[in-house]
């Protein structure tokens, strides 16, 4: 279907994201226990949390890939989970995998949004395609498939690929892992940098501690499906919580009981 | 009774698939790129061995009917029974099979690995219904292919015929007799039936394939599984549609 010119991206509002109640469970797994809280319209929202705590389950609710066993997801005045609401608010999902569609050029992946939404002739999207590249540094990548690139280069492909969207609200699923230092700081740079000159509205998860309190307006820490806290960074570098100072610096213990089986069985 | 409930709620979901398919039939000229792509994918790469299979059908059809027609002394019409096997019935369904076998089979390994690398979610939240640009070009490609291929499947199931009838000793029907009792015999409704079931196997094997691709989950293993399911769920619904098809149809 087609989908009206929306209006240049500084003159579209900027949408805010509330989570009420939200529980999912996946057969008797309760994976989300009562999650709510709210990414205010223009900020750069950061979820923190151990691996397995339910942070990709989350955003995929978000997207409306995942509808809540109960509780609500709003986008704005919308509700995350109707598919109309996607055609109302641009959202664009960074995958954690990357996603890309593994049948096309790098630069197609990258075109397919804009010639399916038919944003202006095939210039004007070469023009829009080319910037995201360069942005990314990725225009040595243009006319490769995605399976010559390497995991690096595809995450950065992947959130090329969002850019082009020219998003509202902007998800990005651990964009730093798996990434040298340096390019971890171009994204991170890339990441405040939007913010400045759009009004996008930025949800991050990751595990990268430096990234989440450098740049994040806010931050919020999932463990076990529950929201453990929610404050600006400052909050948590002042934290007096054990369960969160340990998962922020994390002490290394060798003489932690668990390592006791393995120096018994080296003896 | 619960494999029976799966496969009412599949159904459905195939159905629903092929109604919001059917919504977005005004972008077809602007997918004309895909849809041209789809017709090479399923026309031309079956074309050689339609081509191939049918020649070989006809040849054997008119060996055992020449065998079992001489007792009868009516030899002279196996121009006839060749014919007619191969427009109302043989060559559609070798043509299904051929296509659920080539191209329904790609189909479905595609579309589930889409979904497996969660492609398909990726299509999703960027507002691309995914029933637009992968089921309605394939689907149109078949409707426009499948009376094409039948076509050069019958045409070649009759001369494979009319060799077999010239050159074998037993049976040696000259190919200008042959000829004339298949036209003879052959009505243009013979024809416009074959066609019909042929469009009708196309489209519910291409159908099939892309919702089994599609409702693929979990990992790269289940790719294979949807494979195997696809072609089995095919062959059944062609040869059993088949008989419901004739039952109309005569
Ligand atoms: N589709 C699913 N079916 C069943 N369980 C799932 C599914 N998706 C995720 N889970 C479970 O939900 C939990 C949280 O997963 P996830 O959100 O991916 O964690 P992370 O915080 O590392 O991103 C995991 O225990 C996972 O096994
Ligand atoms: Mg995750």
């Amino acid at each position: 279907m087609s989908t009206a010119d929306p209006a240049p991206l500084s003159l579209r509002q900027t949408v805010g994201i509330t989570v009420a109640h939200l529980t999912k469970k996946f057969a008797n797994v309760t994976v989300l226990n009562d999650v709510s809280f709210e990414v205010r319209p223009g900020e750069i929202f950061c979820l923190m949390g151990p691996s397995g705590s339910g942070k990709t389950v989350l955003l995929k609710h978000i997207v409306g890939l995942e509808t809540p066993t109960s509780g609500q997801v709003r986008i704005g005045e919308f509700d995350a989970s109707d598919p109309a609401t996607r055609a109302k608010v641009r959202l664009a999902f960074v995958f954690q995998a990357g996603a890309l569609f593994n049948s096309m050029t790098v630069y197609d992946n990258l075109a397919l949004y804009p010639r399916e939404h038919r944003l202006g002739d095939e210039k004007d999207i070469r023009e829009r395609v080319m910037h995201a590249l360069s942005i990314l540094s990725l225009e040595k990548a243009l006319n490769k498939m995605p399976s010559e690139l390497s995991g690096g280069m595809k995450r950065r492909v992947a959130i090329a690929r969002a850019l082009v969207m020219e998003p509202q609200l902007l998800l990005y699923d651990e964009p730093t892992a798996e990434l040298d230092p340096i390019l971890g700081a171009t994204i991170i740079e890339i990441i405040a940098t939007l913010r400045e000159h759009t009004a996008v509205t930025s949800l991050v998860v990751t595990h990268d501690r430096s990234l989440a309190l450098s740049i994040a307006d806010r931050v919020a820490i999932i463990m076990d499906g529950r929201i453990r806290a929610v404050g600006v960074p400052e909050d948590f570098k002042r934290t007096t919580d054990p369960v969160i100072t340990n998962f922020l610096s994390p002490l290394i213990d060798l003489k932690h009981p668990r390592f006791k089986q393995l120096e018994n069985d080296h003896e | 009774m619960k494999q029976f409930i799966a496969f009412c709620e599949s159904f459905g979901s195939a159905l629903c698939m092929l109604g919001r398919s059917a919504c977005y039939i005004n972008t077809l000229p602007r997918q004309f790129p895909r849809f041209i792509e789809q017709c090479y994918m399923i026309g031309y790469t079956t074309m050689p061995i339609v081509t191939i299979l049918c020649f070989f059908i006809g040849s054997a059809l008119a060996q055992q009917s020449g065998y079992s027609m001489e007792n009868f002394g009516a030899k002279q019409f196996i121009g006839a029974l060749v014919g007619l096997s191969m427009v109302r019935e043989l060559g559609p369904v070798m043509v299904a099979i051929l296509v659920a076998g080539r191209v329904g089979s790609a189909i479905t390994a595609e579309l589930a690995s889409m979904k497996v690398y969660q492609e398909v979610d990726a299509l999703v939240t960027m507002d691309i219904p995914p029933e637009r640009i992968l089921v309605l070009p394939r689907l149109a490609a078949v409707l426009v292919m499948m009376p094409v291929l039948t076509v050069i499947a019958n045409l070649c199931g009759w001369y494979g015929g009319a060799l077999v009838c010239q050159y074998t000793k037993s049976i040696s029907v000259d190919s200008q007799s042959y000829f004339a009792v298949l036209k003879r015999f052959m009505t243009a409704r013979d024809i416009s039936d074959g066609l019909l079931k042929a469009e009708v196997f196309g489209f519910v094997v291409i159908t099939i394939c892309c919702h089994i691709g599609l409702s693929t989950r979990g990992g790269p293993r289940e790719i294979g599984a949807s494979l195997t399911k696809a072609i089995v769920t095919s062959l059944i619904f062609i040869l059993v549609l088949d008989y419901f098809i004739n039952e109309i149809l005569i």
